[in-house]
Formats: structure tokens, sequence, C-alpha cells
């Protein structure tokens, strides 16, 4: 319900902004030549981000965030409702063995869960259900055993008939001023406050939360090491292990490219290796290799190897052919072949084949921490999940992401250095 | 003997569908130093096989090919080769391009630099020298494939059809150019071509190729590459003998075409 109230408030932004920008603020366009062309639907290189749908991209979800999480960063006005907070009273009417009823009123206090507060003292009244009183905290809900004080006690054959007038029987729900009141199979009353719209901060931290927790975790660390030694681990881990991977991956590709043998050798192996996703040598590498550093280049190697063996193989068998001829027949030795036409002509594949590689080593040292490791970002979310610490669970999903964009802006950049000629042939 | 010598050719291509293709037939022929032959031909006639077996890069499945007397069993820098495109290595610049041939064998480099930088004068792409080859039109790249071959003084030149994919404008300023190196260096060159005009003006030898198998159909002896040597090809075009010798040869590959149409339409 929430959800789709969430979606509806997403679509509604998304289109709103999409009129106001594209029709109100965005009517003089600049005139270069993408802009001056008319056939646009159709033309992919036509189509360019709009840097306005960027923007409001990100701050829409933050807005929602902050929407239905109570942050502090926004307006009051803007907040989701609530869960309930405050006092809030019903009364429920007993029945007695011989039929007379007795009514009484429970007074609950709904406080925000990290608040200690004490039921309050009520006047017990007259008749034989006495008044009570409980306390339940936010977003939770309780049993309140209405009867305990009762001069006719469950034990003695009352049960509860109806909650603010209206009869209710085991299994029944009543709704009641902020909140709702079932009757239990037991017949005891359970009080659910309001919960509002907005998530609970155990699920859903606001963003100053995770803001302040970052400031935090940064300056004491966690787990005895800091955030910087963390992420460094697992940089680390994914770097060795590609590097290593590249280094046997990338002559074994070549091998495979230029030999019968190599080729009929490796091609069973590379072809069954190639579809088994890295996450299922887990736990077989944890049998073989524990779960210390080794373990974990081990499996990072095993990721990237078979990538890198699979680019270097098709970068080689990329080469057109006249262009070997062409150096055979300029009177290049084989060895010269491979240093100045095959080497070359293969990197634009071998550089694809390390963006996903590194890609995938990312995904897969994050997954090898969660399963076991002493210091590592997923080591960090799976023992924050652990502890209900959320917002240390989404800080270092949010540095997962950006680390792991770093390093694929980074592959790219490295080879528009390095391989200006990729896509021109 | 110098020169290449091409005795009782025979390639066969082997299919694996169990099937196999005639693609040349007992193809004999002798060039002597410094000739220049075109060879012309319906589409599959095998011109690109015999190229390709003169470099070295096919054995045939029998006949002989000799070059200055010694078999030729692979490739080698004696005889160059001139694709029609993307033989070229983008990851060098033009001049890295030109000086392919003589790195390979180790010349010193001042050395290497003035042939380059004398080839790319004679090809007209001085001011081009460190520019990317893939920042260059298609024109100027088969100009830097002229110059990369030439720059390894090969003995042979073969050219597989070097300007099929230029415009028309730009390609008769390559007839020129290539006229003009032969006779300047003195090269053996052999090239393939589909357009008849440009066979009979860069051919002192003109080889018309039948298919089925491929053999050798007709030889012609022609004045017009003398001719068209630093002159205007266009006026060499109109040589009283040039209409004649153009509209003979494009009936004869009409009739072949319509040959190995009509049989694949009896077959099918
Ligand atoms: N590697 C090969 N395997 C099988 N058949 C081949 C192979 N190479 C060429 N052929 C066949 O040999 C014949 C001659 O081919 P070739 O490429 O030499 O023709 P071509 O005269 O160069 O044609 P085009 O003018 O179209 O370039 C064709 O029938 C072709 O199908
Ligand atoms: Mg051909």
């Amino acid at each position: 319900m929430t959800g789709l109230f969430v979606l509806a408030i997403y679509v509604g932004i998304f289109v709103a902004s999409f009129f106001i920008i594209t029709k109100v603020v965005n009517r003089a366009v600049s005139r270069d030549y993408t802009s001056l062309k008319t056939v646009t639907f159709g033309d992919e290189s036509a189509v360019r981000p709009n840097r306005w749908a960027g923007i409001i991209s990100i701050l829409t979800l933050f807005l929602i965030w902050g929407m239905f999480t109570g942050s502090n960063l926004l307006p009051k006005f803007l907040h989701a409702p609530g869960a309930f907070v405050g006092d809030v009273e019903f009364t429920y009417t007993a029945e007695a063995e011989d039929g007379s009823r007795d009514d009484a009123t429970v007074t609950v206090v709904v406080h925000p869960r990290e608040e200690t507060v004490d039921a309050p003292e009520v006047d017990p009244g007259d008749g034989f259900a006495k008044n009570d009183s409980a306390k339940i905290a936010q977003w939770r809900t309780g049993l309140i055993r209405v009867d305990s004080n009762d001069d006719i006690k469950k034990s003695d054959g009352a049960k509860v008939v109806a909650i603010n007038g209206t009869p209710i029987s085991p299994g029944v729900t009543v709704e009641v001023e902020n909140g709702a009141v079932t009757l239990s199979d037991k017949g005891t009353p359970n009080f659910a406050p309001e919960r509002g719209w907005q998530m609970e901060p155990l699920y859903l931290p606001p963003p100053e939360d995770v803001a302040s927790r970052t400031v935090k975790v940064l300056s004491e660390g966690f787990r005895g090491f800091t955030l910087i030694e963390h992420l460094g681990y697992s940089l680390f881990r994914v770097v060795a292990g590609f590097i290593v991977g590249a280094l046997v991956g990338i002559p074994l590709g070549y091998a495979m490219g230029l030999s019968n043998w190599f080729r009929g050798w490796f091609d069973p192996i590379v072809e069954f290796m190639r579809p088994v996703p890295p996450l299922a040598l887990i736990p077989l590498i944890i049998i073989w290799f524990g779960i210390g550093e080794s373990g974990k280049i081990i499996l990072l190697f095993l990721a990237a190897l078979w990538i890198m063996a699979i680019a270097a193989r098709s970068g080689v068998s990329g080469v057109n052919i006249s262009k070997v001829h062409a150096a055979y027949s300029l009177g290049a030795s084989k060895w010269q072949i491979m240093r100045y036409v095959i080497v070359p002509n293969s990197l634009p594949e071998i550089f694809t084949g390390a963006r996903v590689a590194m890609g995938v080593c990312w995904g897969t040292v994050v997954a090898a921490e969660l399963v076991a490791a002493e210091q590592g970002a997923g080591m960090m979310i799976m023992v924050a999940s652990r502890f209900q610490n959320t917002d240390i669970v989404i800080l270092g999903i949010i540095l997962i992401g950006v680390i792991g964009f770093g390093i694929d802006m980074l592959m790219r950049w490295a080879e528009r250095l390095l391989v200006p000629w990729k896509g021109k042939s | 003997m110098s020169g290449l010598s091409i005795q009782n050719l025979s390639m066969r291509f082997e299919l694996p569908n169990g099937g196999a293709v005639q693609a040349l037939e007992d193809v004999s022929l002798d060039l002597k130093q410094g000739e220049l032959m075109s060879v012309l031909g319906p589409s599959g006639c095998g011109k690109t096989t015999l190229l390709n077996i003169a470099a070295g890069f096919l054995a045939p499945t029998s006949g002989q090919l000799t070059m200055n007397g010694h078999v030729i069993t692979g490739p080698d820098a004696e005889r160059g080769m001139v694709f029609q495109k993307g033989a070229l290595f983008e990851w060098m610049s033009v001049r890295e391009n030109v000086g392919f041939g003589p790195s390979m064998k180790g010349t010193p480099a001042a050395e290497k630099r003035e042939t380059v930088d004398h080839l790319l004068n004679v090809v007209g792409l001085q001011d081009f020298k460190e520019k990317a080859v893939y920042e260059l039109s298609g024109g100027m790249q088969q100009r830097v494939a002229l110059a990369r071959c030439l720059a390894n003084d090969p003995d042979v030149i073969l050219m597989d059809e070097p300007l099929g994919a230029l415009d028309a404008l730009t390609r008769e300023k390559m007839q020129s150019l290539v006229l003009k190196l032969w006779k300047e260096t003195g090269k053996t060159i052999i090239l393939i071509t589909h357009s008849v005009e440009e066979a009979l003006l860069l051919g002192e030898r003109l080889i018309v190729m039948a298919p089925r198998p491929g053999r050798i159909h007709t030889e012609y002896n022609l004045p017009f590459a003398e001719l068209g040597v630093g002159a205007d090809l266009r006026e060499v075009k109109k040589h009283p003998d040039f209409g004649p010798k153009r509209d003979e040869i494009l009936s004869m590959i009409w009739d072949m075409e319509e040959e190995i149409m009509g049989r694949t339409e009896e077959q099918s």
C-alpha cells in the first residue's frame, strides 16, 4: 500500500518535472549540431541524457527517502504521516459468567522506541472491571491484560465482549482512535497503534542518520578497522585477484588464439568454467583455502581468469587477416607479428574484458566478504545487519556502488588513453 | 631467371560439406622484372586466390611458383601486398605504418626516417605524418598502404582491388600515382581490378580470367600504361584503340557472367 503511494509520488514527480523542464524552462535550447537533427526518435546518437532529469532524479530519490523516514532535512509538511506517538484511550466491556457487564477504560502511552516511560497511574474506577493502563513502543503492538486488575478475571469466566461499544470476539479487529484492537485467540485485547506511512528507522534510517553514522564510522572505525581499511581490504583483494587473473588469463587466451594444441586443451576447461558463477565457488574455496586472504584472492583470480582468457582469445581471433598478411609480406617474423600486430589489435577487446572482470570481481569480493571475513566492505554490511545497524548497511551499499562506479570510470579513462583506436577500424 | 614465374598452378578448395571448388586450373604465367600486369575477371573466378598464392599465403594444390629462381613457400618481404582496405595498423601513426617494413628489418633510424619522408612526399602525405591512420580519408589510407609497401622495397607488388573502395575522382588520381610509381621504381606489379577501364590503363599486360574452373581466358598487350605515365588519363581514354578494347573485354566478361547465371539457373 505504502509502496503504491511511493510509486505514485515518484511517477508524479517524473511527469511533472518532465513537463516543467521541457516545456517551460528549456524553451531556449542551444543550437548545436545534435539539436539541429529533426529525426531524433530512433536516432540513438541524438539521445543525450538530460542534465536536469539527472539532477531531479537523484533529488527525488532523496526526497522520497526523507519523506518516508521523517527526515529533519525536510520541512515537516512534506513528511508522510508518521507512526502515532502519544496517549490513547479506549473502553472495553467485560461480561461475567452470570451475564452481567461492566465497562472500563484503557489508557495506552505510545512512546518512541528509544525512550523509556512508565505506564501512567489511573483511577481504577468502579464496577467489577477496573481501568487499566499500558505502554507500547512506536511501531509495536502489545497485548493488554485488562482482566488482571478486575474483580472477575478471565480465570473466573469473564470475557471481553466489546471495544468502545462495538462487539468483538477472538480474531476480530475493532478500529479505535489512533490504532486498532484485535482480540487474541485467548480473549486478550491486542492494541496496535497507528503505524503511519513512514518507515521505521530500524528498517530505513533517515538520510541524516546515515550521514552522521558515516562521520562516526570514519572517525571511530568499525569492528577494529577504519572505514578506509575496510574498503582498502576489499579493493586490495580485487586488484590482487584481477592482476593475477590477467597475468595468467591473457597469455592463456593468446595461446588459445594462436595454437591448435592450446585451443584444444583449454577450450573444454574455459567453456566449462565460463558459465560457473564465481559465487558458486565460494564454498569450495572456503573448504580448500579457509576464509583467509589467500582464499579470497584465489576466488577473485578465478573470477577474472576466464573472462580475461576469453577476451584475449577473441582479441586474437578478431584480428583482420589482411593485417597479419600485410605484416608477413612486410617481412615481420612471428614474434614481431605478435608484438606489433596481434597484441595491439587485441588491446581493445582486452580492455573490454578487463572492465567486465573488474565489475565481476568487485561483486564477488563483496559476496565473499558477506560469507566470511574479518574486514572488508561486505563484512561491514553483513555484521551491521546482524546488529540491525541499518544505517551502516546503507552506508556500505552506497560506498560499494560508488567504488564500483569509480573503478569502471577509471578503466574507461585508461581505455581512452591507451587504446584510442578502439572501434576505429 | 628473374621475375615471377607461375607454372601449371591449380587450386582446389575442399569444402567441409564434401564438395570441392576448383578455384584455379592449370594457370601459367611469366612476369618479367618491371612488368605491369592487370587481372580482370568475373566475381569468383579465382583472382584473389591467385594473388594469395603468389604472395605465399596459400600453398597451391599443384603447380609451382618461383621468384628470381627460388620456389615460393611462404610470404616474404620480396613480395609486397596492397589490400583493398583494412590492412593498415590503426595503433600506429602514418609514419610508423610506412616505416613498418624497415623497422622489422632493423634499418637504422636515420635511414628509415629518410625513406619514410621521401615516400610520404611521393604520395603527397607529407603533412599527415604524425596523424593516426583512422583520421585519414579512404584515398589517403590507400596512399599510406602504397607507401608502406614501397618502403620495404619489394621486387613484386601484388594489389587486390587496391582502388576498389574509392570514389571515381580519387580513383583516377590514384591510378596516375600507381603509374608514376611503377615507372619511377621499376617494380613488377600485379593489379587485380573489377574496372575494365582501370585494367586497360594500368596494364602493359592484361589478363582476363574465366570462372569454373578459374583459368586464363585471354591475354592482351596494351600501350595505354606507357602512354598514361605522366599524362592525363582522360586523354589516354580518348585513344582510338581504347574504346573498342573496352567494349570487347566488357562483352567478353558479360558473356561469362551470363553463362554463370544461366548455369546456376539450370541447377536450381
Ligand atoms: N577459403 C576458401 N574455401 C573455399 N572456397 C574458397 C575459399 N576461397 C575462395 N574460394 C572459392 O574459390 C573461388 C575463387 O575465389 P576468389 O576469392 O579467388 O575469387 P575472386 O576472383 O577474387 O572474386 P572477387 O572478384 O569477387 O573478389 C570462389 O568460387 C570461392 O568461392
Ligand atoms: Mg577477390
